[in-house]
């Protein structure tokens, strides 16, 4: 390689970011993280069943949007899960960075972790708007006698997309696995 | 004693146990599975969980909770028990041996215990208290033992790979 080229290489994003997950690596707090033992198998727990309630929640909020449960209005449904949604986010989001202090260059460096945050930016962006949505309209929906297809997909939509980054979070060790 | 070693022995030469153990993402795959069904198990055990304490969906009757619950929480666990299984056959010596595995599997067996109580005795008086506010012991218990149950079966799971 060219002195030149390696210049360019040294500037690029690739080595910036390689740059900082080194720095991540050696500092002190994903030391520590590492160096306790409890840590990181409770931080482990707690993300998984996070996981479970973001999808609970989810799939008693699409009962109602999808005509499945007819026991309460649309909005008082949401209503009703809301706070296990956000409450749970919460904990994925803080269990989430923990983990991915403990190990910055297993997970930042993996392009499977790279497309569980996507998902899971969607994912959050998609439960706010279709939250919000619920609040202004879902009356509007439960009343109309023709089944809203477009609020149902979308509802479909953030669950799949949850699912996969649940998914996506065990998919890491099977990139890695199939890499060798 | 030893005809369960033989037994284990027997089951990690079977076709899924060398799938399990051999093939490339065999393992990993499967636990990707496992995995994600068994947090949609614990998530939809939850919302009966919480209801039967009193602590949550205080407005809706417990049948509703439990019809729209409940087939999420079979799929998914039938799911979960089928990869779980295939699982166990990849190493079935190291995982019978495993502390962690042992408590997991014991506190499933007693989730279930607890479940038929609740289905077969506690459930029968159910519309008296259906849409109550205020819950029998009994049925608090049956929340209570379930979800304590269900949060142990989840960190041994995770516990048992750490410590094999």
């Amino acid at each position: 390689m060219l002195r030149s080229e390696i210049a360019v290489w040294r500037s690029g994003p690739k080595f910036i970011m390689m740059e900082y997950v080194q720095w991540l690596q050696t500092s002190a707090l994903s030391l520590t993280i590492r160096r306790s033992g409890l840590i990181i198998p409770i931080t482990h727990v707690l993300h998984i069943l996070a996981t479970g309630l973001v999808l609970s929640a989810l799939i008693m909020i699409n009962h109602r949007v999808w005509g499945w449960s007819q026991t309460e209005p649309s909005r008082e449904r949401a209503r009703r899960f809301w706070p296990w949604l956000w409450w749970s986010m919460a904990v994925l989001t803080v269990t989430g960075i923990v983990l991915t202090l403990s190990a910055p260059r297993r997970t930042l460096l993996d392009p499977s972790f790279q497309v569980k945050m996507a998902m899971m930016g969607i994912g959050m962006l998609a439960t706010f708007g279709f939250g919000l949505a619920l609040r202004r309209y879902g009356e509007a929906w439960d009343s109309a006698s023709s089944k809203h297809k477009m609020v149902s997909t979308f509802a479909a939509f953030t669950l799949v997309l949850w699912m996969g980054v649940t998914l996506a979070g065990r998919g890491r060790w099977l990139v890695g696995f199939l890499q060798g | 004693m030893e005809s369960i070693t033989q037994f284990l022995h027997w089951l990690e030469k079977t076709p899924v146990a060398i799938f399990v153990s051999q093939s490339p993402g065999g393992f990993s795959g499967l636990l990707m599975i496992h995995v994600g069904a068994a947090v949609i198990v614990f998530g939809m055990i939850v919302v009966v969980d919480l209801r039967l304490l009193g602590l949550a969906s205080k407005g809706c009757s417990v049948t509703d909770l439990c019809r729209e619950a409940l087939p999420w929480t079979w799929t998914a666990f039938i799911i979960s028990a089928i990869t779980g299984v295939m699982l166990f056959t990849g190493q079935p010596v190291k995982y019978f041996a495993n502390y962690a595995f042992q408590a997991k599997v014991a506190l499933m067996a007693l989730a279930g215990i607890n479940m038929l109580v609740f289905q077969f005795m506690t459930i029968r008086s159910v519309s008296q208290w259906n849409r109550a506010p205020r819950i029998p012991v009994a049925a608090k218990l049956a929340g209570a033992i379930s979800l304590s149950c269900w949060i142990a079966v989840v960190a041994y799971g995770r516990w048992t790979a750490f410590v094999m």
